[in-house]
């Protein structure tokens, strides 16, 4: 009863609204606690110009919790949100459970901009799900100082045999300079982003086309058993609990020779400001194994999305399309300079003069960006898609799991092989339990 | 001679005393010490001296406004507590002073309610809030803490209360008083101790509750554990922001604690003391 | 006369606070039931089915289940022996007459006021960093090779800190237990010539027995139900070395959004809570009277 009497209630309340217009509107964002989102919280003066009926409210969480919140929220129809911030991995599953709105862009807006690798991701069916803030494919950064004076050479297009031999000839830990930074911090999101873009670049896969888990393959064998001993003899100390965050620091501390990440990174270690190292660093593509044509597919977008839930669907397209927008991109480099623009999300940034010439990273961008293939990324016949994830709602969970079991394989507690085998079995459970295995 | 020895002794036992309790206060200090730091030196390795800026504060400032949440952490631990006292009192009144063979079993079964995960009862829960209106309410939130709270409230105030020695009552009751007068002049002085670090209790464990207050708010209700939930791991340096954000949500409750010390150490026996 | 008109009015006052306990236990309890029946997966709503036992089975087979009720186990032990050995140590000395007694104990109980995500916060990136951390620190000034914390001793590292956020309580509990020791008594055992050890075995011991039940149990309560150090520190890992019960629940839930199986934990997990309770009650709860 008082279910339908409240209901009553907030239909009627959303009717004066609508007899309403001039009302002011509020809306609410839901944002990850990333540099750049906390940097659009303070340059939305421009926007609440315009617009004086709106305002904003934000909601700054961290990425985990972030998520937690706003996929109970969405899942139950709950509507407490006008904007979120969700990446690649969510879009296309919540756009096919009918939880976004579709987004139609004004002309101005001029989607066709947009980086082909990034809309593609965004979209389900040819629609627009999500705006991209700024995306991200995954690089090699390195210390030029420290490859030159340890005489080795690093390739435009280095194979993972390269690395290995850099990172040994750069590490002196009693400088405590490690030749190579890696994720280790267990989550899909985390180590298994870094280690699935290298099994892509092993030639494995995650699963066979008839969804059978693979890790009892030989490629990931190679994959994993190299990845281990790279961090063994050549990471810092405490790399099992290292994730991008403290990996970032590190670098700009000057402690890794190469760190292998998300390009967005690029902008941060070349930060005079926060990064010691700023002007000593050089990057390259993505590591493969040699004779295997995979630079891991990695494409990660943080984009915002409007719910379908959401009763101002008008006030958050506006708001969405204003800051993803050139004129955003414009205002960040008028007030931080053009290095600091939002990355990788579209064509006409990188074909900026001005961009180019702030951006020493922004070729090498571009370059991985539009190499990441997110439809097929691993080099053997697979049934879903996603680069450095797999696209399916199981995967934060099994990706999760199998994160705990090779960060503890990191850790030392168990070998290679055990971990493979833990995983085998933990992700055949789990996907016989959801129903792909028949 | 003597004299001299327990002087000794004395500073022996200061120096002891002095040494624990500097390393259980240590993690605090030096997260204090660390919200003074720049960034750079937060992570240059151990030092005790900051260059006491203020660059931590002001930024943790610009990115999300203390003040809300602050006002909102207050309204929830004073309400629940406020709430969850007077569903108590009166219950523990009852069973301290008219106890049946079942009290012990109603207290035991009281507390077991606080057993049950609450992650595992999110969903129902936040499906009820969503249905109800609460959600992102303070109302919705101070009645979930008093809830939270109740059991560990009533059995406090339980054990307290049967401390009061009933020859008391028969003594008044003798000299013709009435349940009124009982309650009001005779047992409510005595009681007061005892609920005031009830309270304190109760306080402190709502201001630190990091569950439900980040689940069921948005903006609104969002109180301080949602304001440090924003800080946990950003990018790049944060230590010295994460102190800084650290030191404001715990200052208020920790200077609250110290000053009402006393009272809080009076009460809090659970009828550990006969 | 006077007595009927008193029980009835004590089950009047009684009454708000049973309903309301009753409703908070029933009806998530009730709904929870009926969720760990189902096949309902917050990621996929539409798939919702009857799913009878297959919930439970699928959630005590998990491979870490086990692991997880063994942890839980070890962090509520571990957290209680250091907790109840210290807190009595802690509460003897400044029992004694110190010097800024009041402040030495503001300074011992502060650990208690901080919320536990900050708790677990400062103590991974301020004290047990592997290269940020003071431990670190300190392991360099001595020439050591700095310990990783999370990843080589997980569990004890949270025992570490929920220890230290719960020593504060126990130690005071303890404190106001021993001010109540009859000092006459001491002092003729003393006289009597019975040594420090014998007195502290004999007449301290016994005295504070009631206290130690108390912190036990309340402890007990809150420690059954610790995630959120877990969740902010190693996340359970590495691997499943520092997953209890809890959080293997807040895992099934809230990144797997499988809302059927963390009900379905969730019923393990108090049946499994109710069993220790009563074992604690028969262990302890005579104390109590």
């Amino acid at each position: 009863m008082t279910g339908k009497t409240l209901r009553a209630l907030m239909g009627a309340s959303a009717m004066t609204a609508l007899a309403a217009p001039v009302m002011a509107e509020t809306l609410t964002i839901a944002t990850v606690n990333n540099g750049d989102m906390i940097r659009m919280q303070q340059m939305t003066a421009p926007f609440t110009e315009a617009n004086p009926d709106i305002e904003l409210e934000w909601v700054t969480l961290e990425e985990n919790i972030l998520r937690e919140r706003v996929t109970t929220d969405i899942a139950t129809n709950g509507g407490q949100y006008d904007v979120l911030t969700i990446g690649t991995y969510e879009v296309p599953i919540w756009a096919k459970q009918e939880w976004l709105a579709p987004l139609e862009m004004p002309a101005e807006y001029d989607v066709d901009d947009l980086l082909p690798a990034v809309r593609e991701a965004l979209s389900v069916d040819g629609t627009l799900y999500a705006a991209p803030f700024y995306g991200e494919s995954a690089m090699v950064m390195y210390r030029t100082d420290l490859v030159e004076a340890a005489g080795v050479e690093m390739p435009d297009s280095p194979t993972w045999d390269d690395i290995k031999a850099a990172a040994e000839a750069m590490t002196d830990k009693d400088a405590e300079i490690y030749g190579i930074c890696l994720r280790g911090k267990p989550g899909w999101g985390e180590n298994m982003a870094m280690l699935t873009a290298m099994a892509n670049s092993y030639g494995a896969r995650w699963f066979d086309t008839d969804w059978q888990p693979q890790f009892d393959s030989e490629e990931w064998k190679t994959a994993l058993t190299d990845y281990l001993d790279l961090m063994n003899n050549y990471g810092p100390p405490g790399a099992s609990s290292n994730g991008f965050n403290e990996n970032l620091s590190l670098f700009q501390q000057g402690k890794c020779g190469m760190w292998i990440d998300a390009t967005v990174a690029a902008s941060f270690v070349t930060d005079p400001e926060d990064s010691t190292v700023a002007d000593s660093v050089g990057f390259a593509q993505f590591p493969n194994k040699d004779g295997v044509d995979n630079h891991g597919n990695w494409l990660w977008a943080w984009s915002l999305a409007i719910p379908a839930s959401s009763q101002q669907q008008d006030a958050a397209k506006k708001f969405v399309a204003w800051a993803t927008g050139k004129e955003y991109t414009a205002a960040v480099a008028e007030a931080e300079g053009w290095r600091a623009a939002p990355p990788g999300t579209r064509t006409s940034l990188y074909e900026n003069a001005e961009y180019q010439e702030a951006a020493p990273f922004a070729e090498m961008t571009l370059k991985s960006m539009n190499a990441a293939n997110t439809q097929k990324s691993s080099v053997q016949d697979i049934p879903y898609t996603g680069g450095q994830f797999v696209a399916i709602p199981e995967f934060q969970g099994i990706g999760t799991a199998v994160g705990q079991t090779f960060s503890a394989a990191l850790a030392g507690q168990m070998s290679a092989d055990d971990a493979l085998n833990a995983a085998q079995s933990n992700v055949t459970r789990e996907m016989t339990r959801a129903g792909y295995i028949k | 001679m003597a004299r001299a020895v327990k002087t000794r002794t004395r500073i022996g036992y200061s120096i002891a005393a002095w040494t624990v309790a500097l390393i259980i206060f240590f993690p605090i200090l030096y997260t204090v010490i660390t919200s003074f730091k720049s960034e750079q030196e937060a992570i240059a390795g151990f030092d005790l001296i900051p260059s006491l800026t203020l660059e931590s504060y002001k930024a943790v400032q610009t990115q999300n406004d203390y003040f809300r949440p602050f006002v909102n952490s207050v309204i929830l631990a004073l309400g629940s507590t406020v709430l969850a006292l007077i569903v108590a009192i009166p219950a523990a009144w009852a069973m301290a002073f008219s106890p049946t063979k079942r009290t012990k079993d109603i207290l035991m079964w009281m507390l077991s309610t606080k057993m049950m995960p609450a992650v595992a009862v999110l969903v129902p829960i936040y499906l009820i809030f969503l249905r109800t209106g609460l959600m992102d309410t303070r109302t919705g939130l101070v009645i979930i803490l008093m809830l939270m709270n109740l059991p560990i409230v009533i059995w406090m105030l339980y054990t307290y209360f049967r401390e009061i020695p009933g020859e008391i009552l028969e003594a008044a009751r003798m000299d013709g008083a009435s349940l009124r007068d009982e309650i009001v002049h005779v047992l409510t002085p005595m009681a007061i101790p005892g609920i005031a670090s009830t309270m304190l209790l109760n306080v402190i464990l709502a201001w630190n509750e990091a569950f439900w207050t980040i689940q069921l708010t948005t903006t609104n209700a969002a109180p301080l554990s949602a304001f440090i939930a924003s800080f946990s791991s950003p990018q790049g340096l944060f230590w010295a922001k994460l102190s800084a954000a650290s030191t404001m949500a715990i200052a208020p409750i920790l200077i609250m604690g110290w000053f009402s010390q006393k009272q809080l150490v009076r009460g809090l026996t659970f009828g550990a003391v006969k | 006369m006077a007595t009927r008109q008193t029980q009835s009015l004590a089950r009047l006052m009684r009454a708000p606070a049973i309903i309301l306990l009753l409703i908070w236990m029933l009806v998530p309890l009730g709904m929870t039931l009926y969720y760990s029946f189902l096949n309902y997966n917050l990621l996929n709503p539409t798939g919702t089915s009857w799913a009878g036992w297959f919930n439970y089975r699928y959630f005590y087979t998990d491979p870490a289940f086990f692991e997880a009720v063994g942890n839980t186990l070890v962090l509520v032990l571990g957290v209680l022996t250091i907790t109840v050995v210290l807190g009595t140590a802690i509460a003897m000395l400044i029992d004694k007459p110190i010097f800024g007694q009041g402040i030495v104990r503001i300074l011992i109980i502060s650990p208690f006021f901080v919320m536990p995500p900050v708790a677990a916060l400062i103590w991974k990136n301020m004290i047990m960093h592997p290269s940020y951390g003071v431990f670190a620190d300190l392991a360099k000034f001595f020439g050591q090779a700095p310990i990783d914390w999370f990843a080589q001793y997980p569990l004890t590292s949270i025992i570490i800190i929920v220890a230290w956020q719960w020593l504060p309580f126990a130690t005071l509990i303890l404190l106001t237990a021993l001010q109540s020791l009859d000092g006459e008594q001491m002092e003729a055992a003393e006289m009597d010539g019975a040594g420090a050890v014998s007195r502290f075995i004999h007449l301290t011991l016994p005295h504070l027995a009631r206290a130690m039940t108390v912190v036990i149990l309340i402890q007990t309560i809150f420690l059954l139900g610790i995630y959120a150090e877990i969740l902010v520190t190693t996340n359970g890992g590495p691997g499943n070395a520092s997953t209890n019960l809890t959080y293997l629940i807040y895992r099934a839930a809230r990144l797997n959004f499988d809302i059927g199986g963390a009900a379905a934990g969730g019923i393990i997990a108090v049946i499994l809570a109710n069993f220790v309770a009563i074992f604690l009650m028969r262990a302890v709860g005579r104390n109590l009277d």
